[in-house]
C-alpha cells in the first residue's frame, strides 16, 4: 500500500503553512509578546518625553559601545548625543529602587508633580522632533497620525502620562521610570551635552517615533485582515470537507457511468442517510463555528489548530485512498463507494463532537479561581473558570473586565496636592544628594527615607480631614443635583393620546423627546456640571451625551432617579465605550508560554497603556461533602426544669 | 388549697413579716423559691395539686430572717407586699421579693397544716 509514503506530502504541506503563519506572528511578537523566551525586556507606550530609551539592546546597542569608548569625534557626536542618555541611565542602574516604587506610583507621582523648570520646553521639543525633521514615516502615515491624535484628545492626559513611563519586566532589575525622570535634573548639570536634550538626531529614529510606529501598526488595516485569517482558513477547510462526500459520489457517475453496477434500494437508503447527516453537519457547523471571532490571540489556539489538522488529515487520507483504490482501477462496486462516503461523513460528525467537547464544554466546569486586580486603584474581582490555556483565560477575564470593573478614572488616583507637596518636599531633600558617591549612597538614602517617613507622620491627619471634607462636598453637590433634576422633571409630562383633542383654550406646545430634553436640561445643567466636576467625571460626559441620555430617559418614562443612576455611580467600562471597530489593544505579559494550561500559582498580567490587570490563579478547593440524616420525629422539646432562686 | 380554674382562690393564710438582712451590698431574705407560670408544675414536691403553678418556698436557710419570721419549707406564697404571687413567672416573683428599696417584705403564705389547724379549731 502506497499510502504511507504518499502521506508525507500532506504533512509537509501542513508544516509549510504552519511555518508561514508562525513567521508572520514572530514579526509582531517583538513588539508585544515574548512568551517562549524567558527574557522579558519589553517596552510599551513610549519612552519619556525627553527621548529616553529604556530598552537595552537594539537599536541603541551599537551606540552604547561607541559612546562609552570615550571617543570625542565629531563624526559620532550625534550618536553620542543619543548615548548620553544611556550613560546617565547606567549609574542610575546601580542605585536601585530605594524608592521601591511601583510603576503606577511613580507614574502617578510623575503626573502630579513636575516642578522641573526645563520640563515644558523639553516636552515640546522632543515630542515634535519626529514631525519637523525627516522621519522615517510617509506623509500619509503622518496625516493618519494627526487625525488619530485629534481624536484621542480626550484621553490625552492618561496616554501622555503613560507615554512617560517605561517598564522593564525582568525580575530583579530596577524600574527605569523613576530614575529616568530624576536623571533630567542631573542632565542639566552634566556638562557633557551642549545641545538640547531631545534624544533624537535628524537621522535616527527616536523612541517616540517607534512608539508612534507601533501605535500605527496596531491601528492600520493589515492587522484587521489578520483577525479573519484563521476563521477563513478553517472555513475553507470545512467547506472542502463537506463537499468531499458529494465528490466521492459524483465522480464515478461522471467518469465511468456505464460500467458501474446498478445499485437499487440499498443505495437509495444510503443516499438518504448521507443527506441527513450532511444537513446535521452543516447546521451544527454553522451554529458552533461560524461566529466572528472576538479576540486575536498572540499564539495559536492549540485546540483549534489540532482540530483543523485532524480534519485535514482525515480528508486528505480519504482522498488518497479514494484516488488510489477507486479512481485508478475504476472500481465498479458503486454501493461500496457510497458506503465509503457515508463513513467519511460519520468520521466528520465524530470530529465535530470532539471539537464541541474540546472547545466549548471542557472549560465550563469550574476548576480555578482567578483573582483579578487592577494595578492603579486596586479594584479586584474573583472569577471561577475551568481548564483553559493562559491566553484563553486572558480573553475570558477581559470579557468580564468590561462589564464588572468600574471605569478607570486617572483623575481619582492622586492624593490631594496639599498632602502630596508635603511628602514630596521631604523627598526633595533626598534627591538633591550627591550622585558621585554610589557606595555609601544606599546607607545615606535609607537614613534619609527614615527621617522623611518620621517627618511625614502627621500627614495622615490631613489626609483624613481632606477626605472627610471631600465626602461632604460630594454629598452636598449630589443633594443639589438630585433636587434640581427632580424639579426639572416636573416641568414636563407625557401627552396622552386622548388629551390631544381637548383644551383648545390654552394650547400647549407639543414637543418631541429631543426638544423636551433640551427644554428641561437648562435648570439642571449647572448642578450637573458642578457635581461632575467634583467627582472628576467630566471627561466622560459631554453636554451632548447628557442631553441624549435625558432624551432616552424621557422616552422610556424613567424617573429622575433612573436618569441619575448613570452619573451617581461610576459604571463599568462598557458603558463608556464608543463604537470602535478596531478593537481594544491589550498585551499579555506572562512568564510561561501562553498556550500552557492554567495551574496553581500562575501569575500573568494584561497590560494597557496606563494600567494593567494582574491575574493570580488558585485552584478551587476540593469539597468533601458528608451526610447527616435527621429523623423528623426526633424533634422533641420539654419545659425547663424547676429553677430555684434564692432570695 | 384547692383551686378551681375561673373561681376565686380561697385559702387560709398566715401573715409573715420578714426584715431583710443587709449583707454588704445585698439585702437577703434567707430562703429559696421555686415555681411560677413558666415552670413545670409536676416537678414541685410541695404542692398537693400537681397543676398548681404558684410560688413555693423550697428551702429556708437556718437562722436567716425568713426562719426567724416563721416561714417554713413548702409554704406557698400568695402575696408579697400586696403583689399577687399566684399568677406570676418565676422571675417576676424574684423581682418582687428583692426590690432594693424595701427593707421589709410582708408575705401572705399558706400551708396545709394551717387549714387542718383551722378545721380542728372549728370542730371544737
Amino acid at each position: 500500500m502506497t499510502l504511507s509514503c504518499e502521506g508525507n506530502p500532506a504533512l509537509y504541506l501542513l508544516f509549510v503553512c504552519f511555518y508561514s503563519i508562525q513567521t508572520h506572528e514572530s514579526k509582531r511578537s517583538f513588539l508585544r509578546m515574548d512568551g517562549v523566551n524567558k527574557f522579558r525586556v519589553r517596552w510599551e507606550g513610549g519612552a519619556g518625553t525627553w527621548g529616553r530609551s529604556g530598552r537595552v539592546g537594539r537599536p541603541f546597542g551599537a551606540c552604547i559601545s561607541s559612546g562609552l569608548n570615550g571617543d570625542g569625534n565629531i563624526a559620532i557626536k550625534q550618536q553620542e548625543e543619543d548615548c548620553t542618555h544611556l550613560k546617565t541611565v547606567r549609574p542610575l542602574l546601580s542605585r536601585k529602587t530605594q524608592l521601591g516604587g511601583t510603576t503606577e506610583r511613580s507614574r502617578g507621582g510623575a503626573g502630579v508633580h513636575k516642578p522641573r523648570p526645563p520640563a515644558p520646553d523639553m516636552d515640546n521639543e522632543s515630542q515634535y522632533s519626529g514631525y519637523s525633521y525627516k522621519s522615517s514615516h510617509s506623509r500619509s502615515s503622518r496625516k493618519h497620525r494627526d487625525r488619530r491624535d485629534r481624536h484621542r484628545s480626550k484621553s490625552r492626559d492618561s496616554s501622555s502620562r503613560g507615554d512617560k513611563s517605561v517598564t522593564i519586566q525582568a525580575p530583579g532589575e530596577p524600574l527605569l521610570d523613576a530614575e529616568s525622570t530624576r536623571g533630567d535634573d542631573r542632565d542639566d548639570n552634566w556638562g557633557e551635552t551642549t545641545t538640547v536634550v531631545t534624544g533624537t538626531s535628524e537621522h535616527s529614529v527616536s523612541n517616540e517615533d517607534l512608539t508612534r510606529a507601533s501605535k500605527e501598526l496596531e491601528d492600520s488595516s493589515p492587522l484587521e485582515c489578520r483577525r479573519f485569517a484563521g476563521p477563513v482558513l478553517s472555513g475553507i477547510l470545512g467547506l472542502f470537507a463537506l463537499l468531499t462526500p458529494l465528490a466521492f459520489l459524483l465522480l464515478p457517475q461522471l467518469l465511468w457511468r456505464d460500467s458501474l453496477e446498478p445499485c437499487g434500494t440499498p443505495c437509495e437508503g444510503l443516499y438518504v442517510s448521507l443527506a441527513f447527516k450532511l444537513l446535521v453537519l452543516l447546521i451544527s457547523s454553522w451554529a458552533l463555528f461560524l461566529r466572528p471571532p472576538r479576540a486575536t490571540l498572540p499564539r495559536f489556539f492549540v485546540f483549534r489548530c489540532l482540530l483543523m489538522a485532524l480534519v485535514f488529515l482525515f480528508v486528505a487520507s480519504y482522498w488518497l485512498f479514494y484516488g488510489v483504490r477507486v479512481l485508478e482501477p475504476r472500481e465498479r462496486d458503486y454501493r461500496g463507494i457510497v458506503g465509503y462516503a457515508v463513513s467519511l461523513v460519520d468520521a466528520l460528525l465524530f470530529i465535530q463532537y470532539l471539537a464541541l467537547v474540546l472547545l466549548e464544554v471542557r472549560h465550563l466546569r469550574p476548576a480555578f479561581c482567578l483573582k483579578v486586580v487592577r494595578t492603579t486603584d486596586g479594584a479586584s474581582r474573583f472569577y471561577n473558570v475551568g481548564h483553559l490555556s493562559i491566553q484563553r483565560a486572558a480573553v475570558w477575564v477581559l470579557d468580564h473586565y468590561y462589564t464588572d470593573f468600574p471605569v478607570y478614572n486617572p483623575a481619582l488616583l492622586n492624593l490631594p496636592k496639599s498632602i502630596l507637596s508635603k511628602k514630596m518636599s521631604g523627598f526633595k531633600v533626598y534627591s538633591l544628594g550627591e550622585e558621585n558617591s554610589t557606595n555609601n549612597s544606599t546607607g545615606q538614602s535609607r537614613a534619609m527615607i527614615a527621617a522623611a517617613a518620621r517627618r511625614r507622620d502627621n500627614s495622615h491627619n490631613e489626609y483624613y480631614y481632606e477626605e472627610a471634607e471631600m465626602d461632604r462636598r460630594v454629598r452636598k453637590r449630589k443633594a443639589r443635583l438630585v433636587v434640581a433634576v427632580e424639579e426639572a422633571f416636573t416641568h414636563i409630562k407625557r401627552l396622552q393620546d386622548d388629551e390631544a383633542a381637548t383644551s383648545p383654550k390654552h394650547p400647549r406646545e407639543v414637543m418631541d423627546p429631543r426638544e423636551a430634553a433640551q427644554a428641561i436640561f437648562a435648570p439642571m445643567a449647572r448642578a450637573m456640571q458642578k457635581y461632575l466636576r467634583t467627582t472628576r467625571q467630566q471627561p466622560y460626559h459631554s453636554m451632548e451625551s447628557i442631553i441624549a441620555h435625558l432624551q432616552f430617559c424621557i422616552t422610556h418614562n424613567m424617573t429622575p432617579k433612573a436618569f441619575l443612576e448613570r452619573y451617581l455611580t461610576p459604571g463599568p467600562t462598557m458603558q463608556y465605550q464608543r463604537e470602535n471597530g478596531r478593537g481594544r489593544q491589550w498585551t499579555l505579559v506572562s512568564e510561561e508560554p501562553v498556550t500552557s494550561a492554567l495551574r496553581q500559582g500562575l501569575v500573568f498580567s494584561l497590560r494597557r497603556l496606563d494600567f494593567s490587570l494582574v491575574v493570580t490563579v488558585t485552584p478551587l478547593p476540593f469539597l468533601n461533602l458528608g451526610e447527616e440524616f435527621i429523623d423528623p420525629k426526633s424533634h422533641k422539646f420539654v419545659m425547663r426544669l424547676q429553677s430555684e432562686t434564692s432570695v | 388549697m384547692s383551686f378551681i380554674p375561673g373561681q376565686p382562690v380561697t385559702a387560709v393564710v398566715q401573715r409573715i413579716e420578714i426584715h431583710k438582712l443587709r449583707d454588704g451590698d445585698n439585702l437577703i431574705l434567707g430562703f429559696s423559691i421555686g415555681g411560677g407560670i413558666d415552670q413545670d408544675p409536676s416537678q414541685n414536691p410541695f404542692s398537693e395539686d400537681k397543676t398548681d403553678k404558684g410560688i413555693y418556698v423550697t428551702r429556708v436557710s437556718k437562722g436567716g430572717p425568713a426562719e426567724v419570721a416563721g416561714l417554713r419549707m413548702g409554704d406557698k406564697i400568695m402575696q408579697v407586699n400586696g403583689w399577687d404571687m399566684t399568677m406570676v413567672t418565676h422571675d417576676q416573683a424574684r423581682k418582687k421579693l428583692t426590690k432594693k428599696g424595701e427593707d421589709v417584705v410582708r408575705l401572705l403564705v399558706t400551708r396545709k397544716s394551717l387549714e387542718n389547724a383551722v378545721r380542728q379549731s372549728m370542730m371544737h
